[in-house]
């Protein structure tokens, strides 16, 4: 129970860098981002949709992103969501953060990357 | 296909989120669930296991609370990681801590706002107080909701004599109400009148009421000291009735002795004990004027001697106070008093009323007003401007909150980045604007508080503003609830209009946008710009509104300054002389009064004195109709006796005939000198000199036929807002009741100082019992045109802050627009535009402001000053000088703001304006 608890905090703060750091170059709609989350990963980080888009609406109220609905010809209306100016610093600050969380990790526990 | 729209929404039931935002959310989902069901298909699964992978997708999590929680949180901490979430009210100390800080922070910015905010918010508290002890206080006893006024509902055909400030009814029909009423307890009397405190030599006046026995019962008043007036000190005839005195009479007259009970006090000669003292809040039921000194009705003849209204049924002199029995409201007891009235008019019918006058009696009602606010002239005189005073003065706030807005808002533009990242690090909009919000808070609470410190200093200053000679005005200023809600109201609007706006501007603007921005815009936010531009044309036009109502009232008071009234107003001297108490038998009065005159006019540095009974101006007269040939004239001429020499004194022409003079006696023709106006109305067309008239008088009064000897410039008579009315005067000497009193007019080149000195010496040379006031002419005059002053000068004072306030407004836009477009104009300088085209550029967008803001204030300057006609001498509301005036002289004034920034912007460096960039 209590590392279900854990994993699903680790999961929800490293979702929100995910995220930011995939629409980085270009807008991408909900669908596509947790299907790139789940394939990148190859399959270790998944999110449900019950969880996945409160996750992207909080995102979105703090000004980070910016969602849009896009109806392209032929396709079904989607909502794309792009970094906003704030998601940009934001995400610069997080990986800062991350990497730094990421090496004082290495540095205790002494596992490294194969 | 399953429907993935009701699966979602099955699964947000209870979430409470906006419907529109639901339907986004259902639509986003449903969508996704879709996408993957159909991946699910082309992997290989079935429909059925397809559509449970699916349903799996929303598992585990409670999806409703989860989006209730992203959905709803209205205000999210500013602070990036701390615990989100909470209701609005959460951190507002947190709030007013950081704007106490930012305000602090910025001296120059704080005490600017505070200031203006205080003057607006002041001079509001202070007008408001005046009204509402002119309007709203009630008289300060028990229940004085339960107090009415009873007296004639519409009594505009009323003759005979009235004495003192309410004089409602007369003795008659007063003691008739109390006999006949049922819906008072009581009803008591009072009148009015001024109680010479000296014997001989110059007077000195008590003010004084008398009273009729039930009146402290009515009022339910304790005394702080002895006893008050009962029924039995009032009674008919009474000799040596007791006084009841003031607390303020208490302190000023007797120096607050705590044994002032059984003291003596003369009153116009009369001795008096002093029973009581009443409590320190008792002013009386003369709101502006408190009473010195009360004594019973029944006084009245022994005071007023010969002139006694007590037993007169033509004598109007009492006003009434009753309290409501318990049930009865003052409806009911006017119809009560209706029915009674018909009964009591046919019982006290004036004897000397003619049959007409006695017909418009007989239809007299009676009726009960309101008494819990009492009774005042200073309200009737004073309510209307006072009202006007606030509506400017409310202006003048608005007009400071416009620039303090503006102010706000410069400010918000300089803290657009840090609003911005404060938005992209999750700030909510609603939390950021109340800690903007709570900047103007704080001001406004600041500006309240200083404002209603600086009220308490401004509403005396105001108060006595309204002091006339002898007759300095007491209200009681307090801060009761309504001044303290007035306040607060105001401060509150205040604080929303300048606060608010700016607040939700600020904003407004998406973060990325500002931040994307890197330093100021190249070209301004039009918007922005346009709000700011909308904020000055407002302030311009209520500037003008004001400017023109403040030119108004300083034209209508110059145009009475300056009036001719007929006469040569400057330089006179009123010596009122009065020897009721010498006692002198009716024949040898003129002589006596001859005597005196005389005295006077041998005095050195006398030019010229003369008598009369009627003062010019003073408010006083005397009229009638006159009677022509058998015929009663239509309107009534105004009457008043003087002495030889009159109108040499006055500087009144002579224009035909001959002035009185010594052979004018008791036993002569009865002559009289006409104005042109009388003239005109009375024999027109026709050579007057040597026709008669006589006076319509009534009541036995022998009718004489009257000579006219002489024609004089017309003259104003008694008001100087009034036109020239027809006048006839007649010889003093011929009076065939002359009174025991006189009013003489000295003319000097002597000092005020010096002349009264020598007039007093010549009188006390006569007799020293004869009592004397003085009072300058030019004195009179000017109390008599206190609200015209009061009107100017406030609605200048408010006009002059509303124009320094609108220019600084002006000159903060255009400095601002010229900084932030400092960029462009380093372009176009770099392009090769001259310094002249940058001025122009930059004036003529301030000027084109100022233009509108000039055609909308016009407007609304024309629809809004015909509610000041009635306040206006001499001019129309829409006089269009005034608006010509104020427009050319703001504009000017709007001008010379503007051409500071944009030599600024013509002197800009192109280099160095791009190089910011």
């Amino acid at each position: 129970m209590t590392t279900s608890m854990f994993d699903r905090e680790l999961k929800k703060g490293s979702a929100e860098l995910l995220i930011l750091s995939l629409l980085e170059g270009r807008s991408r709609h909900g669908y596509e981002i947790s299907q790139l989350i789940e394939q990148r990963s190859e399959g270790t980080l998944k999110f449900n949709v019950a969880s996945f888009y409160p996750l992207l609406y909080r995102l979105e109220k703090r000004g980070w992103i910016e969602g849009q609905w896009v109806e392209k010809a032929g396709q079904r209306r989607r909502r794309y969501y792009k970094l906003t100016a704030g998601g940009r610093s934001m995400l610069k600050q997080h990986r800062r953060t991350w990497q730094e969380f990421v090496a004082a990790m290495q540095r205790i526990t002494g596992v490294r990357h194969a | 296909m399953p429907d993935f729209h009701e699966m979602v929404r099955a699964r947000l039931r209870d979430a409470g989120i906006s419907p529109l935002r639901e339907v986004e959310i259902i639509d986003e989902m449903a969508q996704d669930l879709r996408d993957r069901y159909d991946s699910f298909l082309s992997n290989g699964l079935t429909e059925t296991e397809a559509l449970a992978a699916v349903a799996s997708e929303l598992q585990d999590v409670d999806l409703a609370r989860e989006i209730r929680q992203v959905e709803n949180r209205w205000a999210e901490s500013t602070v990036l990681g701390s615990a989100a979430g909470g209701h609005f009210g959460q951190g507002i100390w947190h709030d007013l801590r950081y704007a106490l800080r930012l305000l602090r922070l910025n001296p120059v910015f704080t005490v600017i706002c505070v200031v203006s905010l205080a003057l607006g918010i002041g001079a509001n508290t202070a007008i408001f107080q005046l009204l509402d002890a002119v309007r709203m206080q009630s008289l300060p006893v028990n229940h004085p909701e339960e107090l009415g006024i009873v007296r004639i509902q519409d009594r505009s055909k009323a003759s005979g004599s009235f004495t003192g400030r309410y004089s409602n009814l007369t003795s008659g029909i007063w003691k008739q109400i109390r006999q006949r009423q049922q819906g008072f307890t009581d009803v008591a009397a009072w009148g009015t009148g001024n109680f010479n405190l000296n014997s001989g030599g110059v007077a000195e006046y008590a003010r004084g009421i008398w009273v009729s026995g039930q009146f402290f019962d009515v009022l339910q008043m304790q005394p702080l000291m002895g006893r008050l007036i009962s029924p039995a000190d009032d009674v008919k005839g009474c000799a040596a009735p007791g006084a009841v005195i003031s607390y303020s009479f208490w302190e000023r007259y007797f120096g607050g002795d705590p044994r002032v009970v059984g003291r003596q006090l003369t009153l116009e000669g009369h001795p008096f004990e002093v029973i009581g003292v009443t409590p320190p809040n008792f002013y009386g039921i003369d709101v502006g004027l408190s009473y010195d000194v009360a004594i019973p009705l029944c006084s009245e003849p022994m005071m007023q001697g010969e002139s006694s209204l007590y037993d007169v049924s033509w004598g109007w002199w009492l006003g009434t106070l009753g309290r409501l029995k318990p049930g009865w409201t003052l409806e009911r007891a006017t119809a009560q008093l209706e029915a009674i009235s018909p009964g009591i008019m046919q019982d006290t019918v004036p004897t000397v009323y003619d049959a007409g006058g006695v017909k418009d009696y007989l239809k007299y009602r009676l009726g009960a007003y309101p008494g819990a606010n009492g009774f005042s002239r200073l309200r009737t005189e004073y309510e209307s401007p006072l009202w006007i005073l606030l509506a400017l003065a409310g202006l003048v706030l608005l007009i400071a909150c416009v620039n303090l807005a503006n102010l706000m808002l410069a400010r918000a533009s300089q803290r657009e980045r840090e609003i911005a990242v404060r938005l992209a690090l999750g700030a909510s909009r609603p939390r950021l604007i109340r800690q903007l919000l709570m900047e103007s808070v704080v001001l406004a609470i600041a500006g309240g508080a200083t404002g209603i410190a600086l009220a308490s200093f401004l509403s005396p200053f105001l108060m006595h503003f309204l002091d006339t000679e002898g007759k300095p005005v007491y209200l009681p200023l307090t801060h009761d609830w309504r001044v303290l809600g007035f306040t607060t109201l105001v401060a509150a609007i205040t604080c929303l209009i300048f606060g608010l706006a700016p607040a939700i501007r600020a904003t407004k603007a998406s973060p990325s946008s500002i931040l994307n921005s890197a330093g100021r815009s190249m070209t301004l936010s039009r918007e922005g710009l346009g709000f700011r531009s909308v904020l000055v044309i407002v302030q311009v036009s209520l500037s003008l509104v004001l400017v023109v109502g403040a030119l108004l009232f300083v034209q209508s008071l110059r145009n009475l300054v300056t009036l001719d009234p007929g006469f040569q107003r400057h330089g006179m001297l009123i010596v009122d002389a009065d020897f009721t108490r010498l006692k002198i038998p009716m024949e040898r009065r003129v002589a006596f009064r001859e005597e005196l005159l005389d005295r006077i006019r041998s005095q050195q540095g006398v030019t010229s004195a003369s008598e009369t009974n009627v003062v010019p101006l003073s408010g006083w007269g005397w009229n009638n109709r006159v009677i022509v040939g058998g015929v009663v004239s239509q309107g009534h001429m105004d009457m008043m006796r003087v002495s030889s020499g009159y109108f040499r004194t006055m500087g009144t022409s002579l224009l035909r005939g001959r002035d009185f003079d010594s052979h004018d006696t008791a036993q002569s023709q009865k002559v009289a000198i006409v104005n042109e106006e009388f003239v005109r109305q009375v024999l027109p067309g026709t050579d007057p000199i040597g026709k008669t008239f006589q006076i319509n008088s009534y009541g036995g009064v022998p009718r004489f036929e009257i000579e006219i000897v002489g024609v004089v410039a017309d003259s104003k008579y008694r008001d100087l807002r009034e036109k020239f009315e027809p006048t006839a005067f007649y010889p003093q000497a011929q009076d065939a009741e002359p009174d025991p009193s006189t009013s003489i007019l000295v003319r000097s080149d002597l000092d005020f100082g010096v002349l009264i000195n020598e007039v007093k010496n010549a009188i006390a040379a006569v007799n020293p019992g004869v009592d004397i006031r003085f009072e300058s002419y030019d004195g009179m005059i000017n109390d008599q045109l206190l609200r015209e002053r009061l009107l100017a000068a406030l609605s200048g004072l408010f006009a002059a802050l509303a124009v320094v306030l609108a220019i600084i407004g002006l000159y903060g836009l255009m400095a601002y627009t010229v900084e932030r477009r400092s960029n462009e104009i380093g372009i176009r300088v770099a392009l090769g535009a001259v310094p002249a085209q940058i001025v122009k550029m930059v004036l003529s967008q301030g000027l084109r402001l100022v233009g509108i803001g000039l055609i909308v204030g016009s407007a609304v300057a024309v629809l809004t000053t015909r509610w000041v006609s009635s306040l206006l001498y001499g001019l129309k509301p829409h006089d269009p000088a005034c608006l010509i005036v104020a427009a050319a002289g703001l504009a000017t004034i709007a001008t010379l703001a503007s051409i500071i920034p944009a030599r600024q912007a013509a002197r800009l460096d192109p280099m160095e304006a791009l190089r910011e960039q």
